[in-house]
């Protein structure tokens, strides 16, 4: 044991400053060529700066709304729900958010609500939501906003992302970007 | 075949086509063969080595290398400590962040030195940028290089040779760290970066939303550490939520690269095995069964959580999305499943979504993923494990056909035999124990308020915290409040027997076998290079570690299964 301390503490201070420090500074110094310098993506608006991957609260009924959160989208932390499939007290906050969507948007039917829209995310930050999440909301919105629908589907439709390469992985739409899109409308 | 699906089986070829060569590169790394990246490795190693004071070519026996393996990990532990207590004064730090108490520092330093990652604090208000890179990152480079190393001792000693000396600790574990995990580390890292991962030492970013609100956007060193957090079966991640958040996974790429980083090592250390002893056909038999085991505990997870949640299903909501509390929209309900399985096979334990909001059989198969923690299985680690099964599957199909066991032209006898079964019954042992306990202890107390959910799911959370810890995963059923003195320290103990138990076991059973006359292979010999006994292995697993569970998942994860669905129908 003894014989072997020394050798021990001498290779973990040079392990340290490799692995810790050299290492780190190597991909921070990389890093700073990368979108945003390090700081992730970042999206100008209108004189704001938003951070592109971190999802925003949206909620009043002329926007596209975003999904339920465990954390309200305060991206100082984050947090999913933890709720189990079978726990009612979960399973009765979902069918209040169904409730409260449908108050919110008459003329819909149940089947045309999608699972994201009245789920919480893992990270309570998701920034995207499905392309059927965003169509059933087309209708309220065109009301509030006083637009054409076929315009709103046309603008949903256009910020559609396709999957990775075209191939892998599911549809999506971020939106911060088509919330931007739609106050550009005008 | 459906665009998420497409992406998985992208996932899974992508992993294997990097698995091979790379398993090749890892036997002549072993073997002191020469590769490609000699010419920028050899000063750096000579630098580490001169600097420690350590002659790389001193060799060891079974026990020096123990020896050698828990006086470095005593060390890391000590500092360990000492940076969590003190990171609320210590450099690094603009967000101000407190240093942890006592036990909740004993669990994270213990977590993270056994390559768990269990993590009860969040990253974004738990721990410092220096913490984070000094303390955490650092730990999930050279506990990983620590698994390898006493993977390679198992490797040397299943040579041919007659010999106790199994080459020396040190150089198995610098080169481990240096030429495996560096530089792919390297290379993630710097894709994650360019994919909007966050890479700064700026404090938390204030920014005021479309609709008005004020919040505020953690950040941080994050690109660096979830790098070798994937490559290194480590897990723990930088945000709370860990890969699951949209700044430590920015995209389906990145959950791509992330994704094939948690298998590619512990699938590449199979391929090296079969380089490194020139025994291609073993290592095919052994990628075969953890493949079969794999494929058994996937496909059912990801058909349950795209089918989605009957409960919700039935409340009349479009079924397509599958089950989505928990998840992100970017991954989608199969990625999920699958970043859960394979997590959960091989001891990464990140996540990209909450395993708690899983339905039942999406969370039983995570649960025997890490109950027979040996398909795959963590870097290194998941291979001593294996070899225990081995072990095991040697001696019974001896038995059966009135044979005496061997293994690779060594005798195995009752000195191996009794090791390796207690190596194997501790986990069911220290599991159901840790349950238990805290099973009783929430029903004398029910106002404890430990559990996040009621009834079945409740049972689970304890089940799914000790099997993970057991199990050296890291993984979480979060609702589960965890950061008590009971969970923090009974965890800790559990964690501290079920990492070092597990590498000293089979490395005293190879060390002893290298020792012992060599048998060169006759007719009498037992195949261990067959389909036949790949069966036999895959018996054994099943049995021992699969069914010794079974109790506890009926109350678990079964029951909730049958409440779910039988009462929807």
């Amino acid at each position: 044991m003894k014989s072997h301390l020394l050798p021990a503490i001498r290779l973990t201070f040079v392990s340290l400053v490799f692995f810790s420090g050299i290492y780190t500074l190597a991909i921070w110094g990389i890093a700073w060529f990368a979108p945003g310098h390090g700081n992730g993506k970042l999206l100008e608006y209108n004189g704001s700066i938003y951070y592109t991957n971190a999802g925003q609260n949206f909620y009043s009924d002329h926007y596209f709304n975003s999904r339920p959160s465990a954390v309200s989208y305060n991206a100082a932390g984050s947090g999913g729900s933890n709720k189990g499939p079978s726990n009612p007290e979960y399973l009765a906050l979902v069918q209040s958010r169904i409730d409260t969507f449908l108050a919110h948007n008459p003329g819909v039917s149940m089947s045309e609500i999608p699972a994201d829209l009245v789920t919480a995310s893992g990270s309570g930050l998701d920034p995207h939501i499905s392309p059927a999440a965003a169509m059933v909301q087309v209708a309220r919105i065109a009301k509030a906003r006083n637009i054409d629908e076929t315009h709103l589907r046309e603008l949903v439709a256009a910020h559609t992302e396709k999957p990775l390469w075209g191939f892998f992985g599911p549809k999506r739409i971020h939106v911060l970007k088509l919330n931007i899109a739609l106050d550009q409308i005008k | 075949m459906n665009t998420e699906i497409r992406g998985l089986a992208l996932m899974f070829v992508a992993t294997l086509v990097l698995a091979l060569p790379l398993g090749k590169y890892i036997a002549k790394v072993y073997s002191c063969k020469k590769t490609w990246l000699d010419p920028l490795f050899i000063p750096i190693e000579r630098l580490f080595f001169r600097l420690s004071g350590i002659d790389p070519t001193r060799k060891m026996n079974w026990k020096e290398h123990l020896v050698a393996l828990l006086t470095i990990n005593f060390v890391w532990f000590l500092f360990a400590m000492a940076v969590l207590m003190n990171q609320g004064w210590l450099p690094l730090n603009p967000d101000g962040n407190p240093g942890m108490p006592a036990d909740l520092a004993f669990n994270t330093a213990i977590s993270f030195l056994v390559n768990c990652n269990l993590q009860h604090y969040s990253g974004e208000t738990g721990l410092s940028y220096f913490s984070q890179t000094v303390c955490i990152q650092f730990l999930q480079f050279v506990t990983a290089g620590t698994g390898m190393a006493a993977a390679a001792v198992v490797y040397n000693a299943m040579r041919i040779h007659v010999t106790d000396k199994l080459g020396n600790f040190y150089n198995y574990f610098v080169k481990s760290c240096l030429r495996i995990l560096l530089p792919i580390s390297f290379v993630a890292a710097i894709l994650l970066a360019f994919n909007g991962t966050p890479m700064t030492f700026e404090g938390k970013a204030n920014m005021v939303t479309m609709e008005g609100d004020t919040v505020q956007v953690s950040r941080g060193p994050a690109a660096s550490m979830v790098a070798i957090k994937q490559t290194g079966t480590n897990g723990g991640g930088f945000f709370g939520v860990n890969s699951a958040h949209p700044l430590e996974n920015p995209n389906y790429f990145t959950n791509l690269v992330e994704n094939i980083l948690i298998l590619l090592i512990p699938m590449a250390m199979i391929f090296a095995l079969g380089h490194y002893l020139h025994r291609k056909k073993f290592a095919w038999v052994i990628f075969g069964v953890m493949m079969t085991g794999f494929l058994f505990l996937l496909i059912p997870a990801v058909h349950s959580e795209m089918s989605g949640n009957p409960a919700i299903s039935e409340m009349g909501l479009a079924p397509n999305l599958g089950n989505m509390e928990g998840k992100e929209v970017r991954f989608g309900a199969a990625a999920s499943a699958y970043w859960g399985v394979t997590t959960t096979v091989t001891s990464n334990g990140s996540v990209n979504s909450m395993h708690s909001s899983h339905t039942p059989i999406s969370g039983a198969m995570q649960l025997l993923g890490m109950m027979t923690n040996s398909f795959f299985g963590g870097v290194g680690v998941g291979f001593l494990n294996f070899y225990i099964f081995i072990i095991l599957a040697v001696f019974i199909s001896g038995l059966m056909v009135g044979r005496t066991p061997e293994f690779m032209g060594r005798k195995i006898e009752a000195r191996e035999m009794k090791i390796a079964m207690l190596v194997a019954l501790l986990h069911p042992f220290l599991i159901l124990t840790g349950t238990a306990l805290s099973a009783y202890f929430v029903n004398q107390n029910p106002e404890i308020g430990w559990l996040g959910n009621p009834g079945f799911h409740g049972f689970s959370e304890m089940l799914y915290e000790y099997t993970s810890s057991a199990a050296n995963n890291g993984s979480g059923f979060e609702g589960l409040a965890d950061n008590t003195p009971w969970w923090n320290i009974s965890t800790g103990i559990v964690l501290i027997l079920a990492r070092y138990l597990p590498i000293i076991g089979p490395v005293a059973i190879a060390g002893i076998l290298a020792s012992k006359k060599y048998i060169p292979e006759n007719a009498g010999t037992l195949k261990t290079d067959t389909g036949t006994f790949g069966v036999m292995v895959f018996a054994v697993i099943f049995i021992l570690a699969a069914l010794a569970f079974f109790p506890a998942l009926t109350l678990g994860p079964l029951a909730e299964y049958f409440s779910l669905y039988g009462s929807v129908n």
